[in-house]
């Protein structure tokens, strides 16, 4: 094996933060090593190092032997390195053709010369089976295309070393399989990757090798055949996490029933006849490949969108006008599904945005003033219950982490004592211990009386909070299962559409 | 409508339109070249002041036309690298740097000019650029004069044309112009590093700011007063809109807005009853009419107003 990549000794501080301590890792030909850690690990800025965005305080990088000169990207990429970030760094209104190009030519030369560029990309498509028309805009593509552009530039720039940040951070799961499939083949060419994850389940299928960093610290290296998610989900989180169990539901009164929904697509997939019944002290999860209607089937709930026909009924009462402000004011909680996008105004401070949805009640604005000190305060009390660290009550909300923006957006939702809670893909994206914390709360909520509407694409998060489980496909549900007879067979046929087949004993409840 | 008929037939009608156009095509290249590497610089107006003043102070103190044409490029670069220093490296707010630099750059010409010629009743001049008679085909009927019978800086302004939109479309380098328009984080990834090509290009298109200021005294009025531009840089800003950022149709805006000009100039000489504001407004109204059918269609660079920092989303 040749050791193709050597960090030795790498320490970088931010003032008075140290985001890597004396980090070494190596990368040899052919492997696939997953760097894992929780959010803030300082994985990102040991990858920025690498690349040449950052300059280390300490230690060196080698490529091949080489030491490359610090803080310089040029250098990295002609010595084969490639990056492919977590945000993707594309130009929407150039074509995939410009974006792969781009500095890739002396900047002086007269004539960019395209042909030659065409026929060099056209190769790698082929090589790698990454397919993607060169003069598309990039605006006009998916998720997983733009990724593949950000992958293709990388090896159109000779890269024979790859680092992929959160690779699967956007992809839906089959788009995420089929990113791994394709980065396994590379390796069988020659090529080594490393790519950052705190997912246990993708660094477990897809790597080779396994380095834990904790707090800037290398804290354990691992091959993935000697190791376990138990274990690595320790040395992560630097203590034992265990995600919260489920009690027994005790079931109330019916909180929340659809009465065959109704809503053809407006920039989200259809619903075509949706009923179910959401009780207090339970929660319902629904499954499903994103796009078959669960972002309109949470819109809808919170009052984004109306549907067709059909009805809506809280606690029997059927919903007339189907606003924001009067799903809030029937009682309805809402965890957004894109945090940055619907959930926070980034700009704005902590306690603006957890005050928001509410200004108009008497408790937070009187006669068209914001009563500036109960809005804050009440904030205050959010930050303290739910455990929200990293800014102020005066921050801006931007400065958050993900999993405490998500506790944040928790205690908004939860502190209006809702009698139903629509949380659509609460842990996206969070590390383990926010996971943990999250789950614990959507528990609580149960525990209180509240009826839980669970929209989620990871099977391991509905299996461990719902009491009963339908499958979303094609904007219908499927009956209902109990959660406790689900399995991940059964939820891939539900999944799949093969209602029958995979609930003979499926009752409708 | 035969009074309309006899204007369009006239030969100055079209003559006009061209020389009209020439400040216009140095300025809205200028401007779509800062704005194509994300930067807006509003100190147009007050860039094409000075280049005017710079151009015409060279030549009245003995330097050539040509010579006055490139110290008011190099002048107009000056303008802009003070325009690029604020506003790339330190990020200041573009509108607010852009309206300084206006207000500063023409009272900073003013000023020159009066130090340089203190006390005059009527403006001295200087000797302009002639007509020229390309390929001896001035004399052609019509086409002659409109084509063939313009100064030597209206054919530099349409070279520019075609040369910045084969730099843009058909070079690395405006590859790498455009993507610090669109996505300077892409172009850093890339190794190129966005700040300096940003600061580049908002030198180059100062220059041609300038020029275009210097076309007025060199060329047009033959002496320099300091409210000359007359608000030709803000024109040129809402063409490159117009012109959805590329160099060809900025081209056909220059000429499309210097034909209405040129029009309504003859217009007002021959219509009686109508006051003559009404036709001083007309090409503004125009041009406010053309750029909201087109504007809807334009593709704005994505990164335009946004500053670079690195490491910073």
């Amino acid at each position: 094996m040749t050791r193709v990549l050597e960090l030795r000794g790498i320490t970088k501080r931010f003032g008075a933060v140290t985001a890597n301590e004396d980090v070494s890792l190596h990368l040899d030909q052919g492997e696939i090593v997953a760097l894992l850690g929780e959010n803030g690990a300082g994985k990102t800025t040991l990858m920025s190092i690498l690349f040449g965005h950052y300059t280390a305080d300490a230690g060196t990088v080698r490529v091949d032997g080489a030491e490359l000169p610090p803080g310089r990207s040029r250098a990295a990429i002609q010595a084969g390195v490639g990056m492919v970030h977590q945000h993707f760094a594309l130009a929407p209104n150039l074509s995939v053709l410009d974006n792969i190009v781009t500095g890739t030519e002396p900047l002086w030369r007269p004539v960019s010369r395209r042909s030659a560029a065409r026929a060099k990309l056209a190769g790698l498509m082929d090589r790698f089976g990454l397919t993607v028309d060169p003069d598309a805009l990039v605006a006009d593509l998916s998720v997983g295309e733009c990724q593949r552009v950000e992958i293709l530039k990388a090896l159109y720039n000779d890269a024979r070393i790859l680092i992929l940040d959160e690779p699967t951070a956007v992809l839906t799961t089959q788009e995420a399989e089929r990113l791994f499939a394709t980065l396994r083949e590379m390796t069988g060419q020659g090529l080594s990757l490393i790519f950052i994850s705190h997912k246990l389940n993708e660094v477990m299928a897809a790597a080779d090798r396994v380095v834990v960093l904790r707090g800037g610290r290398v804290v354990a290296e691992r091959a993935t055949e000697a190791t376990s998610k138990d274990e690595l989900a320790e040395l992560m989180v630097g203590r034992r996490v265990e995600r919260p169990r489920r009690p027994p539901a005790t079931p109330g009164a019916v909180v929340l029933e659809a009465r065959d929904l109704r809503l053809s697509g407006r920039g989200g997939a259809s619903l075509n006849g949706v009923s179910f019944v959401l009780r207090s002290g339970e929660t319902l999860g629904i499954i499903g490949v994103s796009g078959n209607g669960q972002t309109t089937l949470a819109g809808l709930v919170s009052g984004l969108h109306a549907p067709d026909s059909g009805a809506l009924l809280v606690k029997g009462r059927e919903i007339t006008r189907h606003t924001v402000p009067d799903a809030i004011a029937a009682g309805i909680g809402r965890i957004p599904e894109d945090r940055h996008a619907e959930g926070t105004i980034g700009d704005l401070s902590l306690w603006e945005n957890a005050v928001l949805e509410r200004i108009w009640s008497p408790e937070f604005s009187r006669r068209g003033l914001v009563r500036r000190r109960a809005a804050r305060a009440a904030t205050a009390e959010i930050i303290k219950g739910y455990d929200v660290r990293g800014a102020g009550v005066d921050s801006r909300i931007r400065l958050l982490s993900g999993g405490n923006m998500q506790k944040l957006i928790l205690g908004r939702a939860l502190s209006a004592d809702p009698d139903i809670l629509v949380a659509a893909q609460p842990s996206r994206g969070l590390d383990e211990g926010a996971i943990a914390a999250v789950h614990a709360r959507l528990l609580e909520a149960r525990a209180r009386g509240a009826g839980v509407l669970l929209i989620s694409e990871d099977l391991d998060e509905v299996l461990a909070l719902s009491d009963r489980v339908r499958a979303i496909v094609g904007g219908r549900l499927s009956p209902a299962i109990p959660s406790d007879d689900a399995d991940a067979r059964r939820l891939g046929l539900m999944m799949a559409g093969d209602w029958a087949e995979a609930g003979e004993d499926a009752h409708a409840v | 409508m035969s009074v309309i008929f006899d204007i369009l037939a006239a030969v100055g009608l079209w003559e006009a339109v061209l020389r009209i156009a020439t400040p216009l095509i140095f300025g809205t290249l200028g401007v779509l070249l800062c704005e194509r590497v994300g930067v807006l610089n509003l100190g147009i107006e007050g860039i094409m002041t000075f280049g005017a003043m710079v151009g015409w102070l060279t030549v009245y103190s003995g330097g050539d036309l040509w010579t006055g044409m490139a110290a008011a490029a190099l002048g107009g670069a000056a303008f802009g690298l003070l325009h690029a220093i604020l506003t790339v490296p330190l990020g200041l707010s573009q509108h607010v740097t852009g309206l300084g630099i206006t207000l500063f750059a023409s009272s900073f010409a003013y000023y020159v000019f009066r130090l340089a010629v203190p006390v005059a009743t009527s403006p001295p001049t200087v000797e302009p650029f002639r007509p020229l008679d390309v390929f001896g085909l001035a004399d052609l009927p019509v086409v002659g004069p409109v084509l063939f019978g313009q100064t030597a800086p209206t054919y530099l302004a349409l070279a520019l044309v075609v040369v910045l939109a084969w730099v843009i479309y058909r070079t690395p380098l405006g590859l790498a112009l455009r993507m610090a328009g669109e996505n300077p984080h892409a172009l850093d990834a890339q190794g190129v590093d966005p700040i300096r090509l940003r600061i580049w290009a908002i030198m180059a298109g100062s220059a041609l700011m300038a020029m275009g200021g210097a076309f007025l005294t060199l060329a047009a009025f033959n002496s320099f007063f300091p409210t000359m531009v007359q608000g030709r840089g803000w024109i040129c800003v809402a063409l490159v809109v117009f012109a959805s950022w590329r160099p060809g149709r900025a081209l056909l805006g220059a000429l499309l807005f210097a034909f209405f000009d040129a029009f309504q100039l003859r217009l007002q000489t021959v219509v009686d009853g109508v006051p003559y504001q009404l036709f001083l407004m007309a090409p503004y109204l125009l041009s406010i009419l053309a750029l909201i059918v087109m504007a809807r269609r334009a593709r704005v660079p994505q990164a335009l107003m946004q500053p670079y920092r690195r490491g910073e989303r």
